[in-house]
């Protein structure tokens, strides 16, 4: 499908703009749990879809936010390319811009980078109904402030993300996933020893005494890499990072809060309820129930960050606050792109 | 202009007389940086040695309502550090520390003053390496890395300094610390990071980068590829990335900056080609050798007249030595030349060269094209005589032209050297006035006074009419029958 539903948008905004009434914008509303529960007139971006250009040999996408995620993925694996930081739908029907706007990667994220680093260019429409072009259609840019990449994991509180541009990459030539037998102390130590060499390793969890470690390369390179590693291979393993990604694995079942640590990858085992699952090196650390404000301080000792990311019926903050000065500037920003506060406004923070 | 006595009794009690220069003789040297066309002595300069007197300064500024100029080693050359009238410039290059070098979680903490090229030096024993390599790495600091979003020839690959950073330290006009993203490269919020890398100084001052390092690649190989016209070698570039390979390096040069280079550097460089093409491969030995094979049998499809694979590390570094010195190479041929910097969209770079070609003609001044042609990133180098009455016009002129041409298929300005001073005018053609009002409006919420760097990087809306109308003929923009997107 392909549908320009910039005019739409634009009527849309003005007249919430006009009245001060609050706006909730939906891609696919398949992120809706994720962030601070906001109310506000639901502001749909899926009638603004299509992708505008694909081109394999600039390593180019170009899509309406409203375009559906499956099918950017499709398009880019029709030409052996992939969105390198390899996103979670959450759900059939997750978007393009909805994807951008909550920012999250992943298995991929600690080898491939973070969804920040792949965006070019973004066109938004803004809460008080200006359409603003930022970034372009090209590697390297440095022309103005890069607003495109700011929109990266903003939740929609800065502005409506009308059309996106990503750097893309070529899919791995091969992939292997090797399975090894540790406890969760043993698994982030094996961890650090396989970093210090420049194996590809694309992925990796310790979930249930055992780590999973996802490597990419010529078949010759997994070979080498197997004979290095050891452990044993995991047949078909994409159904299984799949689970990660789309959190369809057992860990995530049931309604018990999920909290999701981001801490230095070589951190210990850090002192919170229950078994963790332990992904991108160790850098992010799943836990399922634990009390309030108690992953915020915990990941906050060790130099981290935690997140409220599911089941928080009950809870005022769900991300780690920011210092002081760092707020103001936030509120700032907010100002400059939604003066009238009302895009997705407290999805962040309170007001924001 | 006399510095304001107050100010300057007040940067004193905080930084030590020594520490602050004011004589014209002292100012000297930091009037300009390496755009050198820009130059104005700086009435005062401050260099601190710690964080703590960075804020001092940057708070005495703001007491003061006085502008401020941040300025690493100098090397920019869009003069993003060029002085301004009644400011202050504050120069980092006394915090020069590396903080900590930790291979295990593979990163550096350096302050801003710490050169490129010596961080990759502190990594080495490790097997690491820091890998945005702008031309200038051997003088270029972090921290003007860091407010240039600094590229390199590796960037395709590696990425450019925002992919690389993992937390930076900054501070604000009110002197107030910020740390923006995390060792873990995520931090909850805004990617205030993102924000801040490349925006030249405008909206904080970096006091402090948490780098990424990456492991020295087992393998690394060069093909040299000649073509007997542009338009081939380009195709070649889309053929060997469609292909699924994603080169460390691919450069391209056109034959009179190939010519110069050959003749500066004596690099074997197969000067009656008409185009060149470096392309160059790293990673594990298997994956690379499997790419090599396959980029060699690609460029050979694509008609490459000659192709050469650099034996060992010293003929490598000799194909190399070329195209590192394209600059000073063909700055030999005329006594000036003005850099461009646009980058464009690669399936446009055979008709961009041409027009390149025509426009060159029609100025009556020639033009060499050196090409980071993996991402895109040109640099027409324009050749002139300072000294020629009209000559600085001219080039002026068809620099303004070669960046309108750039915008108009898509691409921008500035790849990677920044706006500056120096691309105002051409920022203009580039963004509407509600995008330079957005990037106004964004410092305020940093700068409400405009204090940081005032004057750079993002032009007012009325200079931005003033270049309309120069650059502006019978009422339609250069290239309007060009699509614009």
């Amino acid at each position: 499908m392909d549908r320009d539903g910039t005019d739409g948008l634009l009527a849309h905004v003005h007249e919430a703009a006009r009245r001060g009434a609050a706006l909730r914008i939906v891609g696919g509303d398949t992120k809706r749990f994720y962030g601070r529960a906001i109310d506000g007139v639901p502001l749909a971006t899926r009638g603004h879809t299509g992708i505008l250009r694909h081109d394999p040999a600039e390593l180019l996408l170009t899509a309406r936010a409203g375009t559906p995620l499956a099918e950017v993925e499709t398009q880019l694996a029709a030409h052996g390319q992939r969105l390198p930081f390899e996103p979670p739908h959450f759900g059939t029907g997750a978007t393009l811009g909805g994807t951008v706007a909550a920012g999250l990667a992943g298995p991929a994220r600690a080898w491939a980078g973070p969804l920040r680093d792949y965006v070019l260019g973004a066109r938004i429409l803004t809460g008080d109904g200006r359409v603003l072009r930022f970034g372009g259609e090209v590697m390297k840019n440095v022309a103005g402030y890069d607003v495109a990449r700011l929109m990266a994991g903003s939740l929609g509180v800065l502005g409506v993300l009308l059309d996106v541009s990503l750097k893309v990459l070529p899919h791995a030539a091969a992939e292997r996933t090797l399975a090894l037998e540790f406890d969760e102390a043993q698994a982030l130590e094996h961890l650090a020893r396989l970093a210090q060499g420049a194996l590809p390793l694309s992925a990796s969890s310790w979930i249930g005494g055992r780590l999973y470690l996802r490597f990419e390369g010529s078949t010759e390179t997994l070979d080498a890499v197997t004979a290095r590693v050891g452990g044993e291979p995991l047949p078909d393993c994409g159904a299984f990072w799949a689970s990660l990604r789309e959190q369809t694995h057992p860990f995530f079942a049931g309604e018990a809060p999920l909290w999701r640590c981001i801490v230095p990858g070589l951190v210990a085992p850090l002192s919170l309820c229950g078994a963790p699952l332990v992904e991108w090196n160790g850098m992010q650390r799943w836990y399922r129930g634990v009390a309030d404000a108690a992953a915020f301080e915990v990941a906050a000792a060790v130099g981290g960050h935690a997140t409220l990311f599911r089941h928080h019926t009950d809870a005022t903050e769900v991300f780690t606050p920011l210092a002081p000065p760092l707020l103001r500037l936030h509120r700032g920003l907010k100002r400059v792109f939604d003066p009238a506060g009302i895009l997705n406004t407290g999805r962040m923070y309170a007001g924001l | 202009m006399t510095p304001d006595p107050a100010l300057l009794s007040d940067l004193r009690a905080a930084l030590g007389a020594d520490a602050v220069l004011v004589s014209a003789e002292a100012c000297a040297p930091f009037e300009c940086d390496a755009l050198t066309a820009h130059r104005r002595r700086p009435d005062v300069v401050v260099l601190p040695r710690t964080v703590e007197e960075v804020r001092s300064v940057l708070r005495a500024c703001r007491h003061h309502g006085t502008p401020i100029v941040a300025r690493g080693a100098g090397t920019g050359l869009s003069g993003g550090a060029l002085p301004v009238a009644g400011g202050v410039l504050l120069v980092l290059a006394r915090l020069n520390q590396i903080l900590e070098v930790d291979p295990r979680r593979r990163l550096a903490r350096v302050q801003p003053g710490v050169t490129n090229l010596e961080i990759s030096g502190a990594a080495a024993p490790h097997g690491l390496y820091y890998a945005p390599d702008p031309s200038s790495q051997v003088a270029c600091t972090i921290g003007g890395n860091v407010a240039e979003n600094s590229g390199g020839v590796h960037c395709l690959k590696h990425g450019l300094t925002v992919h690389n950073l993992l937390e930076i330290r900054v501070v604000t006009i009110d002197g107030e610390l910020l740390v923006l993203g995390s060792e873990t490269g995520e931090a909850p919020g805004l990617p205030l990071l993102a924000l801040l890398t490349g925006s030249e100084g405008m909206l904080g001052v970096v006091v402090e980068a948490t780098v990424r390092l990456k492991p020295l690649p087992e393998r690394v190989e060069l093909l040299l590829a000649a073509f007997g016209d542009v338009r081939r070698c380009a195709d070649a570039v889309g053929r060997v990335i469609a292909s699924g390979i994603v080169p460390a390096g691919l450069e391209m040069m056109d034959a009179p900056a190939m010519r110069a280079a050959e003749a500066f550097a004596r690099c074997g460089y197969p000067v009656d080609a008409e185009a060149l093409l470096l392309c160059e491969l790293d990673g594990l030995h298997h994956d690379v050798e499997r790419d090599l094979q396959a980029v060699e049998v690609l460029l050979r499809e694509c008609g490459a007249t000659a192709l050469r694979i650099a034996v060992d590390a010293a003929e490598r570094q000799r194909m190399w030595s070329g195209r590192k010195s394209a600059f000073p190479a063909v700055g030999r041929l005329a006594p000036d030349y003005f850099c461009m910097d646009g980058t464009i969209p690669r399936r446009n770079l055979a008709d961009v060269l041409q027009r390149i070609g025509e426009l060159s003609q029609a100025a009556g001044l020639p033009v060499a094209n050196v090409f980071h042609a993996g991402d895109g990133n040109l640099h027409p180098l324009i050749l002139f005589d300072a000294g020629e009455p009209g000559a600085v016009e001219r080039a002026e002129h068809l620099g303004a032209g070669i960046l309108e041409l750039c915008v108009a298929v898509g691409g921008t300005v500035t790849g990677e050297h920044g706006v500056g001073v120096e691309k105002l005018g051409p920022m203009c053609t580039q963004f509407g006035a509600g995008e330079l009002e957005a990037f106004h409006a964004v410092k305020r919420a940093f700068d409400p006074d405009g204090l940081l760097n005032p004057g750079k990087a993002v032009p007012t809306l009325a200079r931005c009419a003033d270049y309309g109308a120069m650059r502006v003929h019978g009422g339609k923009l250069p290239f309007s029958h060009l699509p614009r997107f």
